[in-house]
Parts: structure tokens; sequence; C-alpha cells
């Protein structure tokens, strides 16, 4: 027992060692993952609008009607990342031609609110996922983050983790680009 | 012409870290007491040729030569002169520079002022210490030179991140780099030990003011970043368990739970291997915390420009000396004798409680930290762990550890006799109940966890006192003689009490700030009427003001409470046009009683011309976090002040433990 105790600390270094090594790997992206939803249809869902503020909530009629492309984003006034991101959307939404549409997860309409009232609502439309259904449904794996979808209502791309580096803002306006040409 | 110079330097000190990582230890090995002696001129020519190094830098930096890449990513010729000197840390490059630079004053300050160490330990110790120099100094020079130059110049360079460029932050990574890489020479000092395979109280005496010295560094630091994020991000937090915050508060815990554990080791000789092993994750946790800020590894709000080839060196760095360190310890430890016996109730014990909560509070903000990793790596899932689980898992650990710690300084070594000191704990116990009533009563709303911490800090900042003023005999004896025993009892059991009574005081701001805070959030023009925490806030409007390399838009709100002026707070929202983005500047109103906090930003919604976002808080006893933070560091200065670091320096009376921090 006290051999396998004095062993202890350089297992558990050694593990994270491990873990650290797969996570330098240069093609893993901490903020790319593949989705089995890419190539698919918006996922069924219908979400109230954020009490408090007003506005439309969100539901999968809102998609595939010609119009796009579409970013949705899925964000949460508990989640520090997003708001960093908020800002950066916030100015793509007034210098790019898209339409911004939200999911606040598991958040509550007062905290959502209030976050929205701070930092501005740059959301065209936002649907309020409070028990984390439609995040389910989009197969999430965390906020923030953002999928965008082409005016026939498929998903095309998916992003995760925040949009604040460039290197993310450039590989979502070039998938934004190609959803856009796709239409025309 | 200057930059060269400060890259010669840098290599000539990667060349005598080498010579002083060799020779030193195979003459300890040789028994060749010249070569041992090497180790001392060896260490403080590296430490001045990295001083060199960094000079050259700085230089560089303070006359804005744009001809140098890492002066043009991060400065401006508009940037004021404080902010100029500060860029030299705040890149990549230039805070690895720094890094190195503390870890040779470190080594020198040994090689120096340590002068009763034994030769070969100090020899040992000195040629580790140089193993680490290598490893960055090579790091540095490989993957990440300061002074690569660009031709041809630009003619401005792109200004220092604007939130950066604070008195405060400027002063930050300094403080939080002394207590880093101060804990290196403790690592070193555990690695020697294990090498040359004896620890004996006398090791853990001359480790101790290493220890506390990095220690006091560390808290300092941490305190000062969190300051910082406090008035500088406007949301009005302290603490958002963020990974990069994470990985500077695991070693302060574990480097917490080595002072104390080393008390033990110095004292009655038990926890031997123990505290080598607490020395040796501490630092351990160090570099980690440099890989995982360097790598991009997590995601976190604050990281530096992200290499995976720099990770890559940095985790081999890594797997050498942890791994390095672990196998070692692995071999030695089970060959150390256990040290002295003690019955569980005793300072032993309570200290062993101390350790104990301490390494699982750390084992918990570790996992939550790389759990996103683990689960990433095996099951392909990402989320990110935030606030609940940490606030969840940590502080049911931390509340017992601060019951504990009311009690513990009364506890005497080997056997304790427990109901005598409930005994002299009666009327604290019976304060603390009270307050706990009060408090209850008082604030009927918030969490009851928030009841019961302010109750136990009450406890423990009593405990102390009543400790304390038992030990000078306070009211038993006359006066005078309380005085005397005041200058009489050692200078490190005032030091204790001071840090003892910081930490409650710290919980107090801890509970207060986040249980019972107010906040409004809310667009404003002018005219528009709050009303928060019993103040009426009146916002008339913004003026614009230019600064040096900004301008700002500062909010006027006018505070009055019942009808009085009490005061005009003003929020700045300020724009950056060089480095093309804006930071806050929060207002803040501080009162014993609590921060009145404001911070304005420019409504990111088009239709919402003219109107502010304003965030107001009312923070009750928030200052009172910085208070302890200053009470814990003065606690640690007043500890190393104590003669008992000082003696068995018959040669030289150097007050061995003051001097690394004089550098600060």
């Amino acid at each position: 027992m006290k051999r396998f105790l004095i062993f202890l600390p350089l297992c558990v270094a050694i593990v994270i060692g491990l873990a650290g090594w797969w996570g330098l790997n240069p093609d893993r992206d901490p903020n790319s993952i593949p989705s089995a939803l890419i190539g698919q249809p918006v996922p069924a869902f219908d979400l109230p609008a954020i009490e408090g503020i007003g506005g439309l909530g969100l539901s999968t009629q809102d998609f595939g009607d010609g119009s796009g492309p579409i970013l949705v984003n899925v964000f949460a006034s508990w989640c520090v990342p997003c708001r960093a991101e908020h800002a950066v959307l916030t100015r793509m939404v007034r210098e790019d031609n898209f339409a911004l549409l939200g999911i606040n997860y598991k958040d509550k309409p007062e905290a959502a609110a209030a976050w929205l009232t701070e930092l501005g609502n740059p959301y065209g439309r936002i649907g309020s996922d409070e028990t984390g259904r439609a995040g389910v449904e989009w197969g999430i794996s965390g906020v923030p983050e953002t999928f965008v979808v082409d005016a026939n209502g498929i998903i095309v791309f998916r992003f995760v983790g925040p949009i604040t580096s460039d290197a993310a803002l450039a590989t979502l306006r070039k998938a934004l680009a190609q959803a856009g040409a796709d239409k025309s | 012409m200057i930059p060269e110079i400060g890259q010669f330097a840098l290599t000539l000190a990667l060349m005598t870290a080498v010579v002083q990582g060799i020779l030193p230890i195979w003459g300890a090995a040789r028994n060749n007491a010249v070569w041992m002696r090497s180790a001392t001129p060896s260490a403080a020519l590296q430490c001045i040729l990295i001083a060199i190094a960094f000079g050259a830098l700085m230089r560089s930096f303070v006359v804005s030569d744009f001809t140098v890449v890492n002066v043009v990513e991060n400065s401006n010729s508009l940037k004021p002169m404080l902010f100029k000197v500060a860029g030299t840390w705040g890149s990549h490059e230039g805070s690895l520079l720094l890094w190195t630079l503390i870890l040779a004053v470190f080594g020198a300050a040994v090689a120096l002022l340590g002068q009763n160490i034994p030769t070969s330990l100090k020899a040992r110790t000195l040629s580790v210490q140089a193993w680490i120099s290598t490893g960055f100094l090579s790091f540095m020079l490989f993957t990440s030179n300061p002074f690569d130059r660009i031709f041809p110049a630009p003619l401005d360079g792109n200004d220092l991140n604007p939130l950066l460029q604070d008195v405060g932050l400027a002063m930050h990574p300094p403080l939080l780099y002394i207590g880093y890489v101060g804990f290196s020479i403790v690592f070193s000092f555990a690695v020697a030990a294990l090498i040359e395979g004896r620890v004996d109280p006398a090791w853990a005496r001359w480790v101790r003011p290493w220890t506390l010295a990095a220690w006091v560094a560390l808290t300092g630091g941490i305190a000062l970043g969190s300051w910082w994020a406090y008035y500088e991000l406007g949301w009005g937090g302290w603490w958002f368990w963020d990974p990069v915050e994470n990985v500077s508060f695991m070693p302060w815990l574990l480097g917490t739970a080595l002072l104390h554990s080393a008390v033990v080791t110095e004292k009655r000789g038990a926890f031997k291997s123990w505290t080598i092993l607490l020395a040796i994750l501490t630092f351990s946790l160090s570099l980690l915390g440099t890989f995982i800020v360097r790598s991009g590894l997590l995601t976190s709000v604050h990281a530096f420009a992200v290499d995976p080839e720099r990770g890559a060196y940095i985790l081999g760095l890594l797997v050498l000396s942890i791994g390095g360190s672990l196998t070692l310890y692995a071999i030695r430890a089970p060959k150390m004798d256990p040290g002295g016996l003690f019955a569980p109730v005793s300072r032993e014990g309570g200290l062993l409680i101390n350790n104990l909560l301490l390494a699982l509070a750390t084992a918990t903000v570790l996992f939550g930290t790389l759990y996103p990793l683990f689960l990433e790596a095996i099951t392909g899932d990402k989320i990110s762990v935030g606030p609940p689980f940490f606030n969840a898992s940590f502080i049911p650990i931390m509340l017992p550890l601060v019951i504990v710690m009311g009690v513990g300084p009364f506890l005497s070594w080997k056997r304790a006799d427990l109901p005598g000191v409930f005994d002299r704990l009666k009327w604290v116990i019976v304060i603390t109940l009270i307050s706990l009533l009060v408090v209850w009563y008082m604030q009927t709303k918030g969490p009851a966890l928030a009841v019961l911490a302010m109750a136990i800090a009450v406890w423990l900042l009593l405990a102390t006192l009543r400790e304390w003023s038992l030990r000078i005999k306070l009211g038993q004896v006359s006066f005078s003689e309380s005085r005397d025993r005041l200058r009489r009892v050692p200078r490190s059991s005032h030091g204790m009490t001071l840090a003892h009574a910081g930490l409650a005081v710290c919980i107090f701001g801890f509970v207060g700030s986040s249980a019972w805070k107010s906040e409004e959030v809310l667009f404003v023009e002018p005219g528009t009427q709050i009303e928060i925490a019993g103040f009426d806030v009146t916002f008339e409007g913004t003026e614009r003001v230019q600064g040096p390399n900004y301008v700002a838009a500062v909010g006027v709100l006018r505070v009055m409470r019942n009808g009085r002026d009490v005061t005009v707070l003003r929020p700045e929202r300020r724009t950056y046009p060089v480095a093309q983005s804006q930071t806050t500047e929060a207002a803040i109103r501080s009162t014993p009683a609590g921060d009145l906090y404001a911070s304005i930003t420019e409504p990111a919604n088009e239709d919402a011309t003219g109107k502010w976002t304003l965030r107001i808080l009312y923070e009750p006893l928030v200052g009172l976090v910085w208070l302890g933070s200053l009470m814990l560091v003065l606690g640690g200065l007043t500890s190393l002040t104590d003669r008992r670091l000082r003696v068995g320096s018959p040669k030289r009376k150097i007050p061995v433990a003051t001097a690394p921090i004089a550098g600060e």
C-alpha cells in the first residue's frame, strides 16, 4: 500500500502529461469538432422568447425559408467566454450580411435579460432553452457554440467555443460566405 | 546593437547554466570542494548575464526601438513611460525572460546569502536550479527569442493590449512570477535532498525562508491580479475560477500546505517525505501553470499567443523536471525514517488535517481545471467547468479547514489537551454562536452557507486573537509585562496570528461580496435615476476626455443618500485607436461597509444611440478581500524577519530571509 502511495504522484503526473501531449496535437483545434448534424436539416425544436425583453422566440419554422445564411449562436449569461464572444458577434452583425439568431441555453430568463440589457442584443430572434432540451437536439457539447445554416435550412458548419480569435473569425466568415454562395 | 548584446548575454547565460548544472553536482558526488564551490560564482554570473539581457530588452522598449519584433508587437511610441517599461514583460517572450531572470535571482540569492548551508547541499541545489534555467533559457533561445529583429522597421508599434495598461497589472506579473518561480528554489532544495538522501530539521529550516518569500510574493501577486480584474474588467467580481486563475491558485494552496508541513519537519522531524513531496508538487504546479497558459491547452479569457511548437517544448521540460523528480522521490522516499511520533490530538495532528484538506482542495481545483481536457481526450465531449463546480466542491473543503485553523494554534506538540483547549475557547464559541444568530437575523435572504461561513470567519478571527492574547497574557498580568512578552514572543508567532486573522478578514469579504451583493444593469439616459442599496444614483450624462493614447467617455453619476450628496462616480469607457480596442475603467466608492461600483459601456444595439449601459453594484465588505490579503502578506513578511530563520549563521549577520523580497 505504502509503495503504491509513493508512486501515486508520479502516476497522476504521467496521466496529466499524456493528456497534455494529446491536447497539443496540432490537428486538434480546441474549437472544432465534427458534428453528426452537418449536412442535416435543422432539428425539430420550438422555443419561446426570453421573458422580459420582448422579441420573438425561435423554432424550426424560422429556417429554410430561402433567406440566409443564418448564424445560430448558443449562449448563456453564466458563460464567461460568451461575454468575450458577444462583442465580436455584435460587430459581425453590423458589418457582414447574415441573420444572427440565438439559443439561450439553460439560463434563467431574468439573468439572460439583464445580460442582454447590459451588453446589447444583436440577435434577431432568441429562443429560451431553459431545460436544455433544444440544446440536446442541436447536439451541443457546451456553450458557446455556433452553427451556420444555409438558406435551405441545412446545417453546414459548427463551431465550438468562443469566436474571439482572428483565426476563428476567419473560419466562420469562410463558412458564412460558402453558405451564402450556395443559395445563388 | 543593444538587442544583440542582450541576445549574446542570453546565450552566455545558457552556457553558464549548463556548466553550473554539471560541475557542482559532480563535485558533490566526488567530494571535490573546488567544483562544489564553483556553484556560487556561476550562479552569480548567470544572474548578471540574464539581467543584462533583461536590461537590453527593457531599453528597447523604453526608447521604442521598432526594429525589434517584440517591441513592435507590444509597444507604441505614445504609450506612457510606465507601460513602456511594463511592456517588457507584457508579451510571451518578455515574460519568459522575466521568468528566467527571477529564477536566476533566486539561484544567486541562495548562492550568496546561504552561507550556513552545507557545501554539498548547496552545490546540488544550485545545480538542480541550473537544470531548470537550462531548460527555460534554451526554450527561449530556440522558440521564443525576444530579440528577433524586423526589417524594414515599421513607423510605430501595435500597442500593448489596453487591458494590460494598468498600474496594478504592470506589477502583477513580476510579483506573481517571484511567487511561482520562488518555489523553484524549494524544489531544487527538495531534489538535492533526495539526491543526497538526507532530510533533517536543519534542511527544513534552510528551506523555510525561501518558501515563505515565494508564498508572500504569490499571495501579493494573486491579490493584485484579482484587484485588477475587479476594477478593470468592469464585471464587478474578483474571482472567476478561470483556468489561468486556477493555475496560480493551486501553487498557492499547496505552497500554504508546504509552509505548514515544513514547520513539523523543522520542529519535530516528522512529515519529511511529505514535505519533500509538497515541495516538488508546488513547483510542478507552477510549471503546469506556465504550460497551460502558454500552450493554449484550455480555453481561457486571458491567454498568450498560442503556438503548438512552444507547447511541445514546455511539455518536454515538464516531463523531465516533474517526471524526473517524482521518479527520484518514488525511489528515495521509502528510505526516509518517519520521524517523531504523535497522538492524533496534537499540533502535528492539526497540521496533518491542514495538509490533507489543502491537498484535497488543490486536487479538486486541479481536477476541475483539467477535467474538460480529460473528458475531451476520452469521450470527445467538450465542456467548460465553471464557478458552480468550484463553489460546490471547494468551499465545503475549506470551511472545516478554517474551523480547525481556529483550534490548531492552541494545540501543543506530541499530545494536546482538547478539553483544556475548549475551556480556553468557551467564550469564543459563545460569541461565534451569537454572531451566527445575529447574521442569520440580519440577512434572511442569501444562501444558508453564507451565514455559516460568516460565523466560521468570526470563530477564526476570535480564536486567533484569543490565542495571541493568551500568549502575551493580556489582562492576566500587568500591561507592561504583557508588552514585554509581546516583544519576546517569536516574530513567526505574530506572523501566524496576522496571517490567520487576515484569512478571517478575507472570508468576511468573500462571503459579503458574493452572497449579499446588489446589482443593477440597465440602459440609462441623462436624467435616469436608480436606487440601489439605499443610494439614489442619477446619471447626468457623459463627458469626453482625451488621454495620452486613448479617448474616454466619462459617465457622471451623482450619488445621494437620504437626500444628501455622497459622491460623484465617474466610470470611464476608453477607446484606444492604435490597438483598436476598448477598456472599462470602473468607478468605485469604497467604504469599510462596502463598495459602490459603477461601470458603463456603449450599448451594442444600434437603436439605443445616446443611451448607455450602466452596471451598478453594491458589494458589501468587498474591501476586506484586499485588506485580508494585505494582512496575509504582512503576516508572511513578519514571519520572515523571525530570528529563528537567521540563527546558525555565525559568520555573517545577513538576514537570509529578507533578501529575496527586497527586490520587489
